[in-house]
C-alpha cells in the first residue's frame, strides 16, 4: 500500500512555483535512495512508486551545452541563449539555461564547472504546456 | 528484451516509391503519399483489391498543413476507399514505427498483403514553423522550456561526446565535418536527393566555417527541413513469390526508446535504445552487425551518425567519429552508411524518412540504385530515430529468406 502522503504528487505548476522561489523540489525513492527530479511517476532508478518530497541542494556541475543561434517561433526573441545540462549533487540531470554571454568563447573548459539552479518567468507561447508563463531553470556560475 | 516469439511467416517487400526530396508548395500531405504510393503498386503486380490495409506515418501535419487524421483522406485518395488505415506518430520514426506495426500483421497473419508509408512538409512550412514543430519531439515541459531544439539536442551530445572520449571538441568537428562531406557527396548523386547535384564536393573548412546553428554545430552538420513522400508494399513471402522475380525479405526488425535526454544523462551518446532494437533485429534475423553490407542510417546531424554507428555494433564506443575519417564508412569501406545520401544529402521529410530508408535499401538489394552501388550486397539495415532518442527502430532486409 502507498501511503496517502507519498502519493501526494508534485504538479508541475508547483514544482515551477517553487523553483521561482530559489527551491528545487524531487523525490527521494524509501527503497533505493535515488533522487528523482524533474518529478515524475516513480522513482527514476528503480520504478517504485515509494518516493517521498524532498528539496534538492540546487547545486550542481555542468554536463554539457549549446549556445543557439536559430530558434523555433515562439522563442526567436530570446536568441542567442545557451541550453546547459547540469549534474546535481544528489545525481539526477536537469536541463535549463546557463545566463553567461561568452559560452563558446569558453567552450568546453565550462564543463565541469559549478552552478546553482533558479527559476526565472518567460512569456508563454502557443503551444507550451502551462499556458499562464514559463518557468525557466537558470544555472548561474558559483565562481 | 521483448522480442516476439510467437512463430511468424516470412515477409517480403513487393514494391517501393518516393517522391523527389525537397520543396513541394504545390502538393498537400496526400499528393506526396499517393505519388509515392503509385510508384511502388506500380512495379508490385498486384491489384488495387488486395492490399488489404494501410500504415502511414506522419509527425506535425496539425503544424505544418494544419491536417490530422490523414489516413482516411490518403487510402480515399489513392482509390482504396474504406479498408482500414491508421496513422503513426513517432516524430521522425514515424513510418519506421508504421512499417514494424505493418510487418508484425502480415507476419502474425493479420493480413497478407499492406501499404506502408509517409509524408511530411516542413521546407513548405518555414524555418521557424518547422524548427518549432519538430522539437514538440522533445519533452514537452522541461526541455521545451529551456527552448532545446533538435540541433540543439545534438549538439549538447556533440560536446559529451567530446567529454567522454577525450576528443577536442575542433578535432572531433574535422572528424563530423567527413560525415556531411560523405553525405552530401552521395546526395549529389541521387535524382531524387533534395541536394542533388550539389554540394558534390564540400570541404572541411566549408562545413566548420557555415553558419552556427547550435554550437558547436553549424548549418552542414544538420539535415535539411524537407518536403516528400515515400511508400512500400509488403506482402508474406508466399504472396510475394507468386507475383513478383525478386522479393526483397524482412529479415529481422526492434524496436525500443526512452525518456528525456536529462533521463537518459551519459547514456544518451551511447544511444541505449538504439542497441537495444538493433539487438533485437540482428537477434531475430539470426545475424551480427559483421553480416550487414550496407546500412541506411538516421543522420539528422554528423554526430548522430556517428553515435548510431557505435550503438549499432559496428564499432566500439568513442571510435565511430575515428571511423568516417578513415573511410570505414564510405562506400568500398567495411561497413558503407547512407549510399543513398542519407538525411544530411537526400532531404529529410520526417515521416517519410522511414520508409524511405525502406527504399534505399531495397533499390541497392535489387541492384537498382546505379548512382552509387554498393557491390554485391546482400543485406542491408535501416536505423530510424525518433526524437531525442525517444523511438528507435532498425530493420533488416535481405535478397534470401530468413535462415
Amino acid at each position: 500500500m502507498v501511503e496517502e502522503s507519498e502519493s501526494r504528487k508534485i504538479t508541475y505548476t508547483e514544482y515551477f512555483d517553487a523553483l521561482l522561489e530559489g527551491k528545487l523540489l524531487g523525490y527521494k525513492c524509501k527503497d533505493c535512495n535515488a533522487y528523482t527530479c524533474p518529478p515524475k511517476a516513480v522513482c527514476d532508478n528503480c520504478g517504485s512508486q515509494k518516493v517521498e518530497r524532498v528539496e534538492l541542494s540546487g547545486k550542481g556541475r555542468i554536463k554539457t551545452f549549446t549556445t543557439t543561434y536559430v530558434a523555433p517561433v515562439g522563442y526567436d526573441k530570446e536568441v542567442p541563449y545557451t541550453v546547459a545540462m547540469v549534474e546535481l549533487e544528489e545525481g539526477p540531470w536537469i536541463i535549463g539555461r546557463l545566463e553567461i554571454e561568452n559560452a563558446d568563447e569558453i567552450g568546453q573548459d565550462l564543463i565541469g564547472e559549478e552552478v546553482v539552479v533558479e527559476g526565472k518567468e518567460f512569456p508563454t507561447e502557443m503551444f507550451y504546456p502551462d499556458k499562464k508563463r514559463r518557468v525557466v531553470p537558470i544555472f548561474r556560475l558559483v565562481k | 528484451m521483448g522480442g516476439i516469439n510467437v512463430e511468424k511467416r516470412d515477409v517480403a517487400v513487393l514494391g517501393v516509391g518516393q517522391t523527389k526530396f525537397g520543396y513541394h508548395p504545390d502538393k498537400s500531405l496526400v499528393d506526396l503519399f499517393a505519388e509515392a504510393f503509385y510508384e511502388a503498386f506500380n512495379e508490385s503486380n498486384i491489384e488495387l483489391k488486395d492490399i488489404q490495409a494501410i500504415y502511414y506515418g506522419n509527425f506535425v501535419g496539425e503544424m505544418t498543413d494544419g491536417s490530422a487524421n490523414l489516413s482516411g483522406f490518403i487510402s480515399d485518395e489513392i482509390g482504396l476507399k474504406g479498408i482500414p488505415a491508421r496513422r503513426y506518430e513517432a516524430a521522425c520514426a514515424s513510418s519506421s514505427v508504421a512499417f514494424r506495426e505493418a510487418y508484425l500483421a502480415v507476419a502474425h497473419g493479420i493480413y497478407d498483403c499492406v501499404a506502408v508509408g509517409g509524408s511530411e512538409r516542413l521546407y513548405n512550412a518555414g524555418t521557424a514553423i518547422g524548427t518549432r514543430a519538430l522539437a514538440t519531439a522533445v519533452d514537452g515541459l522541461h526541455e521545451m522550456t529551456a527552448g532545446l531544439t533538435f540541433p540543439g539536442v545534438f549538439a549538447l551530445a556533440a560536446r559529451l561526446y567530446s567529454k567522454k572520449y577525450e576528443i577536442p571538441m575542433e578535432k572531433l568537428h574535422e572528424k563530423m565535418a567527413q560525415v556531411s562531406i560523405k553525405n552530401h557527396k552521395y546526395g549529389a548523386m541521387n535524382p531524387k536527393a533534395q541536394f542533388y547535384n550539389k554540394f558534390g564536393d564540400l570541404k572541411v573548412e566549408d562545413v566548420l566555417k557555415s553558419k552556427v546553428i547550435c554550437s558547436p554545430l553549424t548549418l552542414f552538420d544538420c539535415c535539411p527541413m524537407t518536403d516528400g513522400g515515400s511508400a512500400v508494399i509488403i506482402a508474406s513471402a508466399d504472396f510475394a513469390e507468386d507475383v513478383i522475380d525478386k522479393p526483397i525479405y524482412v529479415l529481422g526488425t526492434g524496436q525500443s526508446g526512452a525518456g528525456g535526454l536529462f533521463r537518459q544523462k551519459e547514456d544518451m551518446i551511447r544511444a541505449i535504445p538504439r542497441k537495444i532494437a538493433s539487438e533485437m533485429a540482428y537477434k531475430e534475423a539470426k545475424l551480427t552487425p559483421k553480416d550487414i553490407d550496407f546500412v541506411e542510417i538516421h543522420d539528422c546531424f554528423t554526430i548522430a551518425e556517428i553515435i548510431a554507428s557505435e550503438a549499432m555494433g559496428f564499432f566500439e564506443y568513442g571510435k565511430g567519429a575515428d571511423a568516417v575519417e578513415e573511410g570505414e564508412t564510405w562506400v568500398g569501406g567495411s561497413i558503407p552508411i547512407n549510399p543513398d545520401g542519407g538525411l544530411i544529402g537526400k532531404g529529410h521529410p520526417v515521416g517519410a524518412t522511414g520508409t524511405s530508408q525502406i527504399y534505399a535499401v531495397v533499390k541497392q538489394l535489387r541492384n537498382e540504385f546505379k548512382y552509387n552501388q554498393v557491390k554485391d550486397a546482400e543485406i542491408g539495415m535501416t536505423d530510424t530515430l525518433g526524437g531525442d532518442f525517444g523511438t528507435l527502430v532498425n530493420i533488416i532486409l535481405g535478397v534470401h529468406r530468413r535462415g
